[in-house]
């Protein structure tokens, strides 16, 4: 695969995908990352993913649409997928956009996902 | 005398022009003496003549009054001071422009006694001294327009930078209180500095006042809605308070909808909703 160099890092953290989003993805990437996720949450049986679109300084409606296909995907896997530090200048643009990503929820960064996460692990256990 | 021009009947009949025009003036009616008094006038009126008189003859009188010639610079500042001097009085620009242009009469008239014979010559310098004030006319008009641009300019910006303050109110929120009518410009502002702000003291609710909007019609309603939406896809919550009666049966009745987004009556109530979101509890801190 000539590709393998664009794959994703993602680790695993007791059943919890993190995925940190980088700023220079093509749309076959953003492809190919959602592939590489669902198998991940899959593989692992994970029950939380936390997609980190810090770096993340420009957006169009394609990524805008595959963010919010990836958590929904991740969702029915039965994951709670929560998408952390956008930034204003990205929040502003999906708006203007039209794209509010209702169904995706968010967290100011991964430190405050990750305890949502847990609280809902430790609250099932 | 030899030769008549424009620029010898100022310099040596300074007097009868200014006396003149000062005439012409109150009769035009381009004297406010409401705005400008007529002491002021006449200083102003004076300034601009012995710039004039102070210019004009280093000039062929054929060559065309080129105003934003380095040599023109005492008649410039002339004009910039009285448009300056005017603008803050609110004088309109076709009054600037009659008031400059009423020295056309004087001057015609000294031209006419003294060129009588030579109707050539008279025609020459009618037009060449029409053109001269003109030209002021001209550069003292934009002077003023540029003036009140310049005024104008100075306001807007001071209110936007007093429109949209963030306040971080507590611990994890944030806060900004809106006043006045919202128009796009200031609602892009407001949605800004709330973002940033949330980014800055990692605020987990944002709190919007809306108790000082006047009024609150579909627009509006539409500019909440982004910066609402915009603040929860950063991670935190928004709370819109200030709802006042009427602006509860306006939103109603315009069949606007909000949905998703947690209204309260007032601050106190919106700050006690964010404390409970934010898991904290006032007082304790």
């Amino acid at each position: 695969m000539n590709r393998s160099s664009n794959t994703t890092p993602m680790i695993t953290v007791s059943g919890c995908v993190i995925v940190a989003i980088r700023d220079d993805l093509d749309d076959q990437d953003i492809v190919a990352l959602q592939d590489q996720l669902v198998e991940e949450v899959s593989r692992r049986s994970a029950h939380g993913v936390i997609i980190d679109i810090s770096s993340l300084e420009i957006v169009d409606t394609f990524a805008g649409r595959m963010l919010g296909a990836m958590a929904q995907m991740a969702d029915i896997m039965n994951a709670r997928t929560i998408v952390v530090g956008m930034r204003p200048a990205v929040a502003m643009t999906l708006i203007e956009l039209g794209m509010t990503l209702d169904g995706v929820e968010t967290a100011l960064n991964a430190d405050k996902a990750i305890a949502l996460i847990m609280g809902d692990r430790l609250k099932g256990l | 005398m030899a030769n008549v021009t424009t620029a010898s009947i100022l310099v040596e009949n300074y007097d009868r022009v200014l006396v003149g025009w000062l005439k012409v003036q109150a009769k035009e009616g381009v004297k406010r003496t409401d705005l400008v008094s007529a002491k002021e006038s006449e200083k102003q009126s004076r300034n601009l003549l012995d710039a004039l008189a102070g210019v004009l003859p280093n000039h062929d009188s054929e060559e065309l009054a080129e105003m934003a010639d380095p040599s023109w610079e005492p008649v410039r500042d002339v004009l910039e001071s009285i448009a300056e001097n005017r603008t803050q009085r609110g004088v309109s620009t076709t009054e600037m422009g009659w008031f400059i242009g009423s020295l056309k009469q004087p001057i015609f008239e000294i031209l006419q006694s003294e060129l009588a014979d030579k109707p050539r010559l008279l025609m020459r310098e009618i037009w060449n001294t029409t053109r001269i004030v003109d030209q002021i006319v001209l550069h003292a008009i934009e002077t003023l327009v540029r003036k009140r641009e310049a005024i104008i300019e100075r306001q807007r910006a001071e209110m936007t930078e007093v429109s949209a303050p963030v306040v971080k109110i507590w611990d994890r929120i944030v806060t900004v209180p809106l006043i006045g009518t919202l128009d796009s410009f200031r609602a892009q502002t407001v949605m800004e500095n709330l973002l940033e702000s949330i980014i800055q003291w990692e605020a987990e609710v944002a709190i919007i006042d809306i108790t000082g909007v006047s009024t609150v019609d579909t627009l509006v309603a539409q500019h909440l809605l982004k910066t609402a939406a915009a603040v929860r896809l950063m991670g935190a919550e928004c709370v819109i308070c200030g709802i006042s009666p009427k602006i509860a049966q306006t939103v109603v009745n315009l069949g606007v909808d909000l949905p998703n987004i947690v209204t309260r009556i007032d601050l106190q109530s919106g700050l006690s909703y964010a404390f409970e979101r934010s898991g904290q509890m006032p007082g304790k801190l």
